[in-house]
């Protein structure tokens, strides 16, 4: 089978906050049209990891490729085509409060296509139905509990039918089924789309039945970014430890005492 | 000891260092900005929609007040000129007095101040808190330009607006210095207005709409991107106290810069 280059490739990024090193030379690279899903530890980096693909932060050293352009080096204009096949869900859902959910999700087909009304209240009523929505479009996001937010900013993520999809933690704050629901949705809308996909998830053990590729960032690098079966059998320390603290019950038949 | 001295010094070098290339910075970043806003504003599309709602926060919703402290400018300046020309015996050029400082100054510099106040600082304060909820990435991210689509709408408002709110400023400051001067204290109201009409020429008000234009900038450029740049603070942009300290900042920023372009525009163009 023939590889299809990497749609986006991180490398040997560095970047510190102050005196804080929180990249010390990260790589990955995301092939197209597969899911990677991003997994580690709580304040690891995985958000910066992020938002140094979205060029909203830019390495002390270290390049991103996306389509085989740096991004910190292109054109404003360029970026900005680059974007526009691009939905983000942040980790704290970033939407905009003083609109409301249903103008929230309109706003990228307001200010980037020529639909007019009608045609993006359908198309937006389909991704709030989709997600659950119709009867809040009218509140406010203050109005909204965390899930509800969750969902609000993945429909405006997909609203626009993007080609490349980052979703930082989309389910964490939600109810079992709920996320369930959510992965079924995406897994759904991802085969009948095709849509390259980055998700930074705490769902593992269940998040690896979605993902082509895992990568574990701990210690400011990428570990390293293997497919489902290969990371379970990973000799790296921090992978092993991974797998042991995540799914050490089931794989391993220890009890655990919690 | 001889070496820790040295190095407290070098320490104090570099803070210093370190504060000017921190300005400079932002300076940079600020000019760069505006740059950005202004070239923005003027090519296509253009919303008529945004502008209309930040004319009715700019404008619309300043009037009241601007017209309350135009009155009482007005009536204080009436007040003070006629004792100070009385005591020339020419209470009759008490017209052109309030007229003139009226439109030269006080009106678009006061004008000027109280839009700071009420709108400036909260542009800043709206602004700040989109930079700090990841509001402003979220629309980078959508490939939405946040200087077209934020602060376009923001500087077209306040070039609209400012221009006519020092307009009714001015007018209301005379009025109140005609109740005061004529009504009240007996000036006659004939000398009042001729001695104003003769006084005050076109270049006094082309001065006047020059200043109100540039403090319209000033406010928007500096309480805007304010908020903008908050997570570039030296002293942490975070939460709801970076913001409280980000609008603080801009307003007595924007306000002391209105007073040194008032400065500098008279000095110019007198
Ligand atoms: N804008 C920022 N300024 C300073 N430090 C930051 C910033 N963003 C993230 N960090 C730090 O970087 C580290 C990684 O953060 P993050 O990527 O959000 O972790 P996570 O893996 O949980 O997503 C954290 O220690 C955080 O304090
Ligand atoms: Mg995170």
């Amino acid at each position: 089978m023939q590889k299809r280059p990497p749609v986006i490739q991180l490398i040997n990024l560095e970047k510190a906050f102050g005196r804080q090193k929180v990249l010390r030379g990260a790589s990955i690279s995301i092939e197209e049209g597969k899911t990677t899903v991003i997994v580690g530890a709580s304040g690891q980096g995985k958000s910066v990891l992020l938002k140094h693909m979205l060029g909203l932060l830019r390495p002390d050293s270290g390049q991103v490729l996306v389509h085989g352009k740096d991004i910190n080096r292109i054109k404003k204009k360029e970026l900005t085509r680059i974007r526009s096949d691009i939905g983000v869900l942040f980790q704290g859902s970033a939407l905009f409060d003083s609109m409301t959910v249903f103008d929230n999700v309109a706003l990228p087909l307001r200010e980037r296509t020529r639909l007019d009304e009608s045609a993006i209240r359908a198309r937006v009523e389909e991704k709030l139905s989709l997600m659950d929505l119709n009867e809040i479009d009218g509140k406010y996001p203050a109005q909204l509990s965390g899930g509800m937010k969750k969902r609000v900013g993945l429909a405006r993520a997909l609203v626009m039918d993007p080609k490349i999809v980052f979703l930082d933690e989309p389910t964490t704050g939600l109810d079992v089924r709920k996320s369930k629901e959510i992965y079924r949705l995406f897994f759904k809308t991802q085969t009948q789309l095709g849509y390259t996909a980055v998700i930074v998830s705490h769902d593992a053990p269940k998040i690896f039945k979605l993902a082509d590729y895992i990568a574990l960032v701990a210690d400011g690098k990428v570990q390293d970014c293997l497919s489902p079966e290969q990371f379970q059998l990973s000799e790296n320390p921090y992978i092993k430890a991974f797998v042991m603290d995540t799914m050490g019950k089931i794989y391993f038949g220890e009890e655990d005492p919690l | 000891m001889g070496a820790s001295t040295d190095m407290r010094r070098l320490n104090v070098f570099e803070a210093l260092g370190d504060l000017t290339l921190y300005h400079l910075n932002q300076l940079g970043r600020m000019g760069q900005f505006l740059v950005r806003c202004l070239v923005s504003m003027f090519l296509p599309p253009y919303k008529l929609m945004p502008v209309v709602e930040q004319i009715h926060f700019i404008g619309a919703m300043s009037v009241f007040v601007v017209a309350f402290t135009g009155a009482f400018t007005g009536m204080v300046l009436g007040l003070q000129g006629y004792y100070s020309l009385s005591q020339f015996g020419s209470e009759s050029a008490l017209g052109s007095a309030v007229g003139l400082s009226l439109i030269r100054e006080l009106g678009p510099v006061l004008t000027a101040l109280m839009v700071t106040g009420r709108a400036g600082s909260a542009i800043c304060a709206e602004i700040g808190i989109m930079r700090n909820s990841e509001q402003i990435d979220a629309l980078e991210c959508m490939a939405i330009d946040p200087h077209r689509y934020l602060m376009v709408p923001r500087f077209a408002a306040a070039l609209i607006c400012l221009p006519l709110l020092t307009c009714i400023f001015d007018v209301i400051g005379i009025f109140g210095g005609y109740v005061v001067g004529v009504k009240l204290l007996g000036v006659n109201e004939g000398a009042y207005f001729v001695g104003m009409y003769k006084s005050v020429v076109w270049g006094d008000i082309y001065m006047g709409l020059i200043k109100s234009v540039t403090f319209a900038v000033l406010i928007v450029w500096i309480c805007a991107s304010k908020g903008f740049f908050l997570h570039l603070e030296r002293k942490g942009g975070f939460g709801a106290e970076g913001v409280s300290k980000a609008t603080t900042n801009a307003v007595v920023l924007s306000s002391v810069a209105i007073l040194v372009f008032d400065y500098l525009i008279t000095a110019i163009l007198l």
